[in-house]
């Protein structure tokens, strides 16, 4: 859900941007936009087809990661054709099938994908009431369309219909862009809560998930992996497996069997022995070493002299924040099934990139890309690039190996150990008050590597790696790491400086709004420790440096819902925080109501208010659900997410060492939508994630006074913030 | 002599080995897809059948030890195709994202309703905090057992004020 290319955009006008990541010359940089949104055809037929019988087939690059993008661009066709949802059949992410729209990700399948989908249904509709006009004698404005059916209010009796009038044909023509568009209040389908196509199977038991696929004779195989990437396989005895065969490519090792159970009691029993070395470094200064790495250095943007306006500031504040790795944790892990016939190697998985995914797997197999076939099937929610490709390739190369299908099931160790983590973060910030509170002078420097690590290559994949193929090097395209590093508050002397790592010690790549979570606690936290060192109300201290109407509206809209200037009660505090995604998407606000436990330092949070502008709904229903999804797991991560490691390797490796938060710790969520249907759709993925730790952290220190500077809030991180008030 | 289960109302004769967990019989022997792998080591809940009247989870649970047991799982919620209460209120809420806990949450909440048909709030929060979601659907899970609750025994509040 997270990879975005750094777009280029056009910083607010009194910031003029020096030396900005978010401008590269994209043509010039290995995966740009044509790797993260494929080059997509511009051919109707490749997007949509009238079947004989009045279905229409809809083909999308974008895949159903379980957000309901399927049902919500279904709606977006059905209502530019004026056809019923139920004949919509959707075909979602398949190589040599669907449109190559490279990944489901950034909160962009609505706003890109789905915006391709309303032209090319829109000149599809242009296109058969022209058609409809000549076979009936009159002219197109004269016609209307009710489910396929075309009809000339003047003239009864005549009628045609999209299937009668296509016959099995073919367009033959591009999407235009001037075909005309329904206006917004023409709409009876987007902007309706249509209930998922998808859910009546997955709430009875039908097969569902990729984990759920079954072909003739296939195989059932594990994984045994080493304690660490890079460490090498010393011995292995076949021997102490029985009813399993065992396939070694170099330190890659699976057990293979026709019984499941036989595959996992062969993968727990396998004698195999690795190479002490390499270990990881110690966890415990993990954010002190990434402060001393080397690293590209980059304003991201500049404003004013920041400098001097701290140093005539009558205060200045410094805050520095902490983000440990975090873990997409998916509750069902990766899984994958693949087949070799005829030369062709056919992987079902759930990645969210057919296409790049598979480029990446051909130069794994050594393979041209059309003996390769990518075949997306749901799997468990992923929120970003986690197992899910990295078990198509292990079921990719056994497939090959051993010329039969296989299916390849993660355990739950394997996922936690595996998947690409979110990055370690740190940030630190200074800030200036003058004599009348107001801020006076504003440096942020992050440290983060580059958010995207999708595979393109083989030594991007663990089996390639484990293969023998040479760890890339660093991507030089820089992302997610200074996403939302810029604040949206109007500050006249300010620089913001990303200084870019290029390693970290655990394997990283995309989770949930990249940089943005880290980001945004940073900014919104220390927003609020200059608010209260200026003595001013947080909410007022905001709006004082918000000047975009949409900004201000959300940010009223949560605080009213939230009841901002209703007193509570002893050791209760409401905290709040605001942010544009991206700076240029959604504007969301989260008002968090949180209740301290002094004695013991545990947290407990009441309410989350979420006031959400993300411009013209299409599926309201699907955008709250979007919305208290984010902010749970974002809560989840704000109070109990860390991946642990020492130098043997990740010791969070199940539910127990890398707990998550469970239906006693939920709080009551309240979503205020603020609907703007003549504004361009915008993601809902994502955005709602970034707010929700700055707001229980500006919350704790409203109820206590204990400042929370690193993420997850534990307990013990409380107390210690306790004392040192 | 062979492991006899019956599921969903139909006797089967069981051919793994007796300490094969059962939801590996369940989705490889039978056939059935409601049962999700999750964690193998009883954590998150998303293998969970009805054992008789309670919520189990199978993938550490040996065939063995549930020889003659009654099983039934998502699929034989099902009746002559109606659905059970709580999958009707699961699909009235759209109490999911990606699904893949929905099965461990729908029989748990079937086996709560069953036995506590009037659940405190409390009450559903800890019969349920051994079922993990992901994608953070819980307010809508939480919803969809007040529903529920009131499409199986009616609505408490309102036959009292109607006696």
């Amino acid at each position: 859900m997270s990879d975005t290319p750094e777009t280029p955009r056009t910083p607010p006008a009194n910031l003029p941007a020096a030396n900005s990541p978010n401008q590269p010359d994209l043509s010039e940089v290995a995966g740009g936009p044509r790797a993260v949104w494929g080059q997509p055809s511009r051919q109707l037929d490749d997007w949509l087809a009238i079947e004989p019988g009045g279905t229409i087939t809809v083909y999308s690059g974008k895949v159903e990661l379980g957000t309901g993008v399927r049902t919500a661009l279904a709606q977006i066709v059905a209502e530019e054709l004026d056809v019923s949802l139920a004949r919509i059949r959707m075909v979602m992410g398949e190589t040599g099938r669907t449109p190559n729209e490279g990944y489901t990700a950034g909160s962009k399948t609505i706003e890109t994908g789905g915006m391709t989908l309303r032209r090319a249904a829109a000149t599809a509709r242009q296109v058969l009431l022209e058609m409809a006009a000549a076979e009936l004698g009159v002219t197109p404005d004269a016609l209307t369309v009710e489910d396929g059916v075309i009809t000339a209010p003047d003239q009864p009796g005549m009628r045609v219909t999209y299937a009668g009038l296509m016959a099995g044909g073919r367009f033959e023509c591009l999407i235009s862009d001037t075909a005309p568009l329904k206006r917004p209040e023409q709409y009876h389908l987007v902007g309706t809560a249509a209930p998922r196509f998808d859910l009546p199977a997955k709430f009875t038991g039908q097969p569902a998930f990729v984990h759920d696929l079954r072909l003739p004779g296939m195989l059932h195989a594990r994984m045994v992996r080493p304690p660490r990437l890079g460490t090498t396989l010393v011995s292995l005895d076949e021997g102490s497996v029985r009813d399993a065969g065992v396939v070694r490519l170099g330190n890659f090792v699976a057990v293979v069997a026709r019984q499941e159970v036989a595959a996992i009691r062969a993968a727990r029993d396998l004698r195999v022995t690795w190479s002490e070395e390499p270990t990881l470094p110690p966890m415990e200064t993990l954010y002190e070493s990434l402060r001393h790495e080397p690293t590209t250095d980059r304003v991201v943007t500049a404003s004013g002299d920041a400098d001097a306006a701290l140093q005539r500031a009558a205060t200045q504040l410094t805050g520095t924040y902490t983000i440990p790795f975090q873990a997409h944790a998916s509750i069902g892990p990766s899984c994958a099934v693949a087949s070799f016939d005829d030369e062709t190697v056919t992987v079902w998985c759930s990645t969210q990139g057919v296409y790049p995914l598979r480029g990446a797997l051909a130069d794994l197999l050594q393979m041209p890309e059309e003996q390769v076939r990518v075949i997306h099937m749901e799997g468990a929610g992923g929120y970003g690039h986690n197992g899910t490709d990295d078990v198509a390739a292990d079921a990719a190369i056994l497939a090959r190996e051993l010329r039969q299908s296989v299916r390849v099931q993660w355990s739950r160790a394997d996922e936690f150990d595996g998947e690409p983590k979110a990055p370690a973060m740190v940030i630190a910030l200074r800030g200036g008050l003058d004599g009348q509170g107001a801020i006076s002078g504003w440096t942020f420097e992050g440290w983060s590597p580059s958010h995207g690590n999708r595979p393109r290559q083989a030594g991007d994949l663990i089996a390639g790696r484990l293969m023998g193929v040479a760890e890339p090097p660093p991507r030089q395209f820089l992302l997610g790491g200074d996403r939302n590093a810029p604040t949206d508050y109007a500050l006249p002397d300010q620089r913001v400086t990303l200084h870019w790592l290029a390693r970290e010690p655990l394997r990283f790549s995309s989770m949930r709004s990249l940089g943005a979570f880290g980001n945004t606690f940073a900014n919104e936290s220390f927003m609020d420790e200059l608010a209260a060192a200026a003595g001013a109300d947080p909410l007022a201290f905001r709006l004082r440096y918000l000047d975009d109407p949409r900004a201000r509206a959300v940010v009223e809209a949560a605080a009213h819902r939230a009841g901002w200037d209703e007193p509570l009660p002893d050791g209760v505090g409401r905290g709040l925080a605001f942010a544009r995604y991206e700076n240029t998407e959604a504007y969301v606000a989260t008002v968090a109501e949180v209740a301290v436990d002094t004695a013991t330092g545990a947290v407990r949070v009441l309410r989350l208010v979420v006031a959400h502008d993300c411009g013209q709904i299409i599926n309201p229903d699907g955008v709250r659900n979007q919305i208290e999804g984010n902010a749970i797991q974002s809560l989840s991560r704000a109070l109990k997410e860390e991946v642990r490691f020492t130098p043997q390797g990740i010791t969070s490796l199940d539910w127990d060492t890398y707990p998550i938060l469970t239906f006693s710790e939920i709080p009551e969520i309240v979503v205020e939508l603020l609907d703007r249907p003549d504004q361009p759709p915008l993601g809902a993925g994502e955005p709602a994630t970034v707010t929700t730790a700055p707001a229980v952290a500006n919350a704790i220190y409203a109820a206590s006074g204990a400042r929370l500077r690193a993420i997850p809030f534990t307990p013990a991180r409380v107390k210690a913030a306790l004392e040192a008030r | 002599m062979a492991i006899t289960i019956t599921v969903n109302g139909k006797r089967h004769e069981v051919a793994a080995s007796p300490d094969t967990p059962l939801l590996y019989v369940l989705r490889n022997e039978l056939g059935l897809s409601a049962p999700l792998y999750g964690c193998g080591l009883e954590q998150c809940g998303a293998c969970k059948v009805l054992r008789g009247a309670e919520a189990v989870t199978t993938c550490m649970l040996p065939v063995g030890e549930t020889d003659g047991a009654q099983i039934t799982t998502l699929e034989g919620l099902v009746e002559d195709g109606e659905l059970h209460p709580v999958q009707q209120a699961f699909l009235d809420e759209q109490a999911a994202q990606c699904a893949y806990c929905s099965n461990g949450m729908i029989v748990t909440i079937a086996a709560l309703l069953w036995h506590t048909p009037h659940p405190t709030d409390e009450q559903i929060r800890t019969a349920l905090n051994d079922n993990l979601c992901r994608c953070g659907s819980h307010a809508r899970i939480l919803r969809a057992v007040r529903r529920a609750e009131v499409l199986m025994w009616g609505d408490e509040e309102e036959e009292a004020s109607n006696e």
